[in-house]
């Protein structure tokens, strides 16, 4: 084969000439057009990818003073907030980002869920998007546990015994995970491998599979239309504007004021009350004192509420389970002829908002020792979250719609 | 179209306040690691009441210096009693935790814990401290014959008795509720210390802050560099904003 023809020239000319530099850049940036009329909601998706790099990067410097053993672990993290130049900024970027990653994430997901983004033909950037939800889960409790603190040693205990509710392998399967009969030595290694080399690359791959397949069909918008239906004489959609440089300013602005915040909490209140950073996360694991109560971290607890409210603990386990998979299958619940919450009825509004409501209940619920009036309202709540998906079938074909406009409309 | 989204983040803040648990009622130390004679009081104590039995394994002479702007002669002459090297951790005067003739826990019973933490892994931790120092009375029931109503049970006997005096419990904490709604254990003084009771409650003001910044040296670093890090970034984001309603000028 001959050289590639560039209109550049120079290095970026030379580097043209053999790989397509200037084809990558204009399909997914400079060329990429993106509807005109996002809203606040259309943040979280770089911003997503904004804390992805934040903790890589300050995962790479915690690894270079982090001793993955049972018993240095817990010392070598105190070394890194006392004795490691900027250790302590380093941990506490990462600590408060995994938190932040959890909160740009769901309401990332609200809003796919508000505005239809899952609906025909973007089902597949969808079920990718779950898949890392997923893998963000796994990857955010296998950090909780390195740093080897009381929480990190009874939470992996809790978690890991879930598996031993599996009917069979369950009691080999949870040796087999951990390398011994508790967590230990063994454990803290494999999972910190894990954390920084297995779940890192498949989030990275992931990541660029879920751009890919948005960039191949377009996004979505808070109006729920096909910008690419109104086409220009030159076929570049009338709605659309390129990504680059609208979006890469406006996403500048939105990190500005992510990093805002994300600098408050990391300065002033890093433990953000007992929920970033819990306070018996700070006693180094005893295997012989279980703490008073033990929660997991704010973000799992939506689903750990849900694994207490059902009596069984291997059902508990399934409906944990499902909670998370059964939103694979949002697309194909979802029998809207509109994507847009903006033109659906009243059914629907009020079947998301119940959604959200529960969700943040069960939420708060999580985090209390639960007693019986709270264990009543988590088991409401439940049947709220998975009667919302359940009924989505109907609730979604029989709605009313208003008419969608031809194009976009601009709020702001 | 913002509602939602703050209504989402109401919720998650409005958790922290009542994920507090239950726990002894505690007193408001009202610490403030900024006030750095109320560190060097506390450091001083703790070195002459404390550090006997209960090292700070993650802490360092030299940081102490630097960071309560002692020298390295006033550190190694008033603060280390057991020969260290300045640039050690602080480890405790009496051999603990070996189990051997001369461990603490021939002393009493257990190991006493380091106290590097203690302010952090606590629920509340700082007004923890201080609320125990306060309330420790005479138990003969007891091995080392004192108790404790925020730890009962507890194997320390009262280091500071000499400074507080002796108090007797007179009303243990799950009594009634008194007009003020306050339900606490009350105390009398039965014998008078070395320092008048405001003076003795500064004193362990000044431990529990201490052990505050202890428990996070990089506090004083964070505060201080916190306000920078928020100003640059509020000026970035009002340049950012700027710029993006100069390109966005176009769009309708």
């Amino acid at each position: 084969m001959g050289e590639r023809t560039s209109t550049m020239t120079g290095v970026l000319g030379w580097l043209d000439q053999r790989m397509p530099v200037m084809d990558f850049w204009n399909k997914h940036v400079g060329q990429y057009y993106a509807p005109k009329n996002f809203n606040v909601w259309y943040y979280f998706g770089s911003l997503a990818l904004l804390v992805l790099v934040n903790q890589i990067v300050t995962g790479i410097f915690l690894t270079m003073h982090y001793k993955p053993s049972a018993a240095e672990a817990f010392s070598s993290v105190e070394y890194i907030m006392r004795d490691v130049e900027w250790g302590w900024l380093i941990r506490y970027m990462h600590s408060t980002g995994a938190s932040f990653f959890f909160i740009v994430v769901y309401l990332h997901m609200f809003r796919a869920l508000l505005y239809g983004s899952y609906q025909k033909p973007r089902e597949l950037i969808w079920v990718l998007g779950v898949v890392i939800f997923l893998l963000l889960m796994a990857e955010a409790f296998l950090g909780y546990v390195l740093p080897w603190g009381q929480m990190s040693f009874w939470g992996a205990q809790v978690i890991v015994s879930l598996f031993g509710a599996i009917p069979v392998i369950g009691p080999d399967l949870v040796v087999f995970i951990q390398g011994d009969y508790l967590p230990s030595d063994s454990t803290i290694n494999r999972f910190f491998a894990l954390h920084v080399v297995a779940l890192p690359i498949a989030l990275l791959l992931l990541v660029v599979l879920h751009l890919g397949a948005l960039h191949e069909v377009g996004s979505n918008n808070p109006d729920g239309i096909e910008i690419k239906k109104k086409k220009d004489a030159s076929g570049k959609p009338l709605d659309g504007i390129p990504f680059h440089p609208y979006y890469t300013v406006k996403d500048l602005f939105g990190a500005g004021v992510f990093l805002t915040l994300f600098a408050f909490v990391i300065f002033f209140e890093p433990t953000f009350g007992d929920l970033f950073l819990e306070y018996d996360n700070f006693a180094p694991a005893d295997p012989l004192v279980t703490p008073a109560q033990i929660k997991p971290v704010w973000y799992f607890t939506p689903y750990y509420a849900m694994l207490r409210a059902v009596p069984d603990k291997f059902f508990g386990v399934v409906v944990m389970g499902a909670a998370v998979l059964i939103l694979f299958l949002v697309p194909w619940l979802d029998r809207s002829p509109v994507r847009s919450i903006r033109y659906r009825g009243p059914l629907t509004k009020i079947a998301l908002a119940l959604f959200a409501v529960s969700f943040v209940t069960l939420g708060y619920l999580g985090l209390q020792a639960g007693s019986e009036t709270q264990t009543l309202v988590a088991r409401i709540c439940t049947f709220i979250y998975f009667g919302f998906f359940a009924a989505m079938p109907f609730f979604t074909a029989i709605d009313s719609v208003k008419p969608v406009p031809e194009r976009v409309t601009m709020h702001d | 179209m913002i509602k939602p989204f703050l209504s989402v983040l109401l919720a998650l803040v409005g958790s922290v306040a009542l994920a507090a648990g239950p726990g002894p009622k505690l007193l408001n130390a009202g610490t403030n690691i900024s006030d750095r004679a109320s560190l060097q009081r506390g450091a001083q104590l703790y070195f002459n009441y404390c550090a006997s039995c209960h090292s700070l394994q993650y802490m360092r002479y030299s940081r102490l210096a630097e960071d309560l702007g002692l020298s390295e002669d006033q550190v190694m002459k008033y603060l280390n009693f057991t020969g260290a090297k300045f640039g050690d951790t602080i480890k405790a005067n009496m051999p603990v935790g070996t189990g051997d003739s001369a461990g603490g826990e021939d002393w009493f019973g257990k190991a006493p814990p380091d106290l590097s933490l203690v302010a952090r892994a606590r629920n509340d931790g700082p007004n923890w401290i201080y609320t125990y120092l306060l309330s420790f009375y005479p138990d003969p029931t007891r091995p080392v014959g004192w108790n404790n109503t925020v730890f009962p049970n507890a194997s320390m006997p009262h280091v500071m008795w000499d400074l507080q005096g002796v108090q007797v419990l007179v009303q243990p904490e799950d009594g009634e509720a008194q007009g003020d709604g306050h339900s606490g254990p009350t105390f009398e003084l039965i014998k008078e210390g070395t320092r008048t009771p405001e003076q003795y409650r500064q004193d362990a003001r000044d431990v529990a802050t201490f052990l505050e910044y202890v428990g996070e040296p990089a506090a004083l670093q964070r505060e201080r560099y916190g306000l920078w890090v928020l100003l640059y970034l509020l000026l970035f984001t009002g340049v950012a904003y700027m710029l993006k309603h100069e390109y966005w000028k176009d769009v309708h």
